[in-house]
């Protein structure tokens, strides 16, 4: 399968791409390998279809590597990138290759070599600036980072309680729910259902669904701030707009602000990939907005149920163990004490 | 048959002999029949159950007929007392086997340590559905999704590729189908780990879930579910209350992400000590 698309999709890219760096001012639009004359199918109520399973997994990282200067790589160059990048992920499940072997990732599809990925022959998944690059976080943003530093440091260390610890790791926030929905690495799935008047996506991890409301209200003013943001979308043309706001900052996105906005824009350009593009507006973290581009490509359903906290031991034990360690140090500086 | 509250509205209205008579013939839910409502139908043809919707009753603390009682939590006084309900079951009591009655009432006796949405786990079917919060229905031709506001819940009703549970779920596998004005769903594949209310009623891995969701007028909905579990009951038993639709302008659901309101409770004895 994988195979297949790979096929199907090599010289379409190749072709995409040499037409986007010829034309660099629609080189962002274009560089996804669609047909442009694509039409999405309409859902009963008349809007393009978005509906079915698709996965945003990818080897492409946010920022361009350091020292990669191309804007794209050659399709062997890719091939090489993803087979290493495979590979060094089948090592970690290796005895004795790294401390602790959290998954076996070739068991179950979990390694991303196995997942539905759309190929992508960016350097960069951002698009804007054309650096590659996130811009400069502002002095704003750098106050802020470091008052975020001494407020962690002042919970303590990772196991000292469950509230220092990750939000993942608390299955409180995992990265695919966004917005912007980034893919993680393993079960980047997305479940999209569209009934009149909204836009439901459902990701996989930690199945956190939003639907997205497709009329004119505003963005709640005030005190209405979430994890995920407040979205509304509409429809421009084929590509569903989607702006979120009112975001609680407390998850935060490379360092944003709970001033953040982010517009994404779903495009189905073929029957197994729609484009998704976001762009992320904060000043009160950076003083200009940038975009990014990461295609979704259609994926085998259905989605499993993804009960995370209720199975949550991986957060207990290691509490239960960084407890047991304080008290063995402690017994062994001071026979007894440690009881 | 008919619960106490249904023969009240029932009373009031003028068609008592007549619905007795056609209701107990055709055993369909009484202020279902009496209405005779035909939903709007989507473009698919399909009745519209698209919406926010809610139900307004005190099964969330006890499904079973039940007067008021105090708090669990004494310092939240009158604010978490029980408030007295008619109960949604028909029939009005569960019927438990004698085992399973012993053990719903260790389960209410501990119910502050045991009830597991107080740790924010996932809610189950039914309760889900009848929880002080609103439920999102979003209907596509393939694919039903119920969104609830608590935990985030999320059960997929699969319309056409149905399959049997692949696995054990807190929220099952849902397959459903269209009887009519009614959607019928049936779940299985549930992990014997949810609760149906605050009050201990609980069933086993083996729970069967069919819930029946029928119009009956533009801004409410007939919430019918039956459950079986060979394991607890002694036969299938049947709840029934009307849900209401969230009229306000802009209704949406809401976060609720609970696990961080929970984590002192559940890891707080587990914090390093200064």
């Amino acid at each position: 399968m994988r195979r297949r698309t790979l096929v199907t999709f090599g010289p379409t890219v190749v072709l995409a791409a040499a037409v986007a760096v010829g034309v660099p001012g629609v080189a962002a639009a274009q560089s996804t390998g669609a047909a442009q004359d694509y039409v999405a199918p309409r859902t009963p109520d008349g809007q393009p279809d978005l509906q079915g399973f698709w996965s945003n997994q990818t080897y492409t990282s946010l920022e361009r590597p350091d020292g990669e200067t191309s804007v794209y790589y050659t399709p062997e160059e890719l091939a090489a990138r993803v087979s290493g990048a495979a590979t060094r992920e089948s090592a970690q499940t290796d005895p004795g290759t790294i401390p602790d072997v959290h998954y076996d990732f070739t068991q179950f599809g979990l390694d991303r070599s196995q997942a539905a990925r759309a190929e992508n022959l960016r350097t960069s998944l951002i698009v804007d600036p054309p650096d590659g690059k996130i811009p400069p976080v502002n002095a704003e943003g750098q106050r802020r980072a470091a008052e975020r530093a001494a407020a962690q440091e002042r919970l303590g260390g990772r196991w000292d309680s469950a509230e220092a610890n990750q939000l993942d790791d608390r299955c409180i926030m995992m990265v695919p729910a966004g917005p912007p929905m980034m893919n993680s690495g393993y079960n980047s799935n997305y479940h999209i259902v569209q009934a009149p008047g909204y836009v439901m996506i459902l990701a996989e991890m930690i199945h956190d669904a939003r639907v997205v409301p497709l009329d004119d209200r505003e963005a709640p003013a005030g005190g209405l701030s979430q994890w995920v943001g407040v979205s509304r979308g509409y429809w421009d043309g084929e590509t569903l707009v989607v702006e979120t706001s009112n975001f609680n900052a407390k998850n935060p996105f490379r360092g944003s602000s709970a001033r953040m906005t982010v517009t994404e824009r779903f495009t189905r350009v073929a029957e197994d990939r729609i484009d998704y593009r976001f762009t992320v507006d904060d000043p009160g973290t950076w003083d200009t907005p940038w975009t990014a581009e990461m295609p979704m490509q259609r994926s085998r359903g259905p989605l499993f149920e993804f009960a995370c906290h209720e199975g949550n031991y991986g957060l207990y034990n290691t509490l239960v163990g960084a407890r047991m360690e304080e008290r063995q140090a402690a017994e062994a500086a001071e026979p007894g004490r440690g009881r | 048959m008919l619960m106490r509250w249904e023969k009240a509205t029932l009373r009031a209205g003028v068609t008592v002999v007549t619905c007795a008579i056609v209701c107990a013939a055709t055993s369909v839910p009484v202020w279902g029949q009496t209405t005779e409502y035909r939903a709007p139908r989507g473009s698919d043809g399909n009745p519209d159950l698209n919406g926010l919707w809610q139900a307004l009753n005190s099964a969330h603390w006890d499904v079973e007929p039940h007067g008021a009682g105090p708090s669990v939590v004494r310092d939240l006084g009158a604010l978490s007392a029980v408030p007295a309900g008619l109960g949604v079951v028909v029939d009005d009591v569960i019927p438990y086997t004698a085992d399973a009655l012993a053990q719903r009432d260790e389960n209410r006796a501990n119910r502050l340590r045991r009830d597991p949405a107080i740790k924010c786990y996932l809610p189950g079917v039914p309760r889900g559905m009848y929880m002080p919060f609103p439920v999102q229905i979003l209907q596509s031709q393939q694919h039903i999704m119920i969104l609830h506001e608590f935990a985030g819940a999320v059960r997929t009703v699969y319309m056409d590729d149905h399959m049997p549970a692949p696995a054990d779920s807190w929220m099952g596998w849902s397959n459903g189908h269209w009887e009519g004005e009614t959607l019928v769903i049936d779940t299985t594949g549930f992990n014997g780990m949810t609760w149906f209310d605050r009050s201990g009623n609980f069933h086993s891995e083996a729970l069967h879930v069919v819930e029946r969701l029928t119009r009956r007028s533009p801004e409410t909905l007939t919430y019918e579910v039956t459950i079986e579990d060979p394991n607890v009951f002694t036969r299938p038993w049947t709840m029934r209350m009307p849900l209401y639709r969230r009229v306000e302008e802009h209704a949406q659901l809401l976060e609720f992400r609970c696990v961080e309101f929970v984590e002192d409770l559940i890891y707080g004895h587990l914090r390093k000590q200064p």
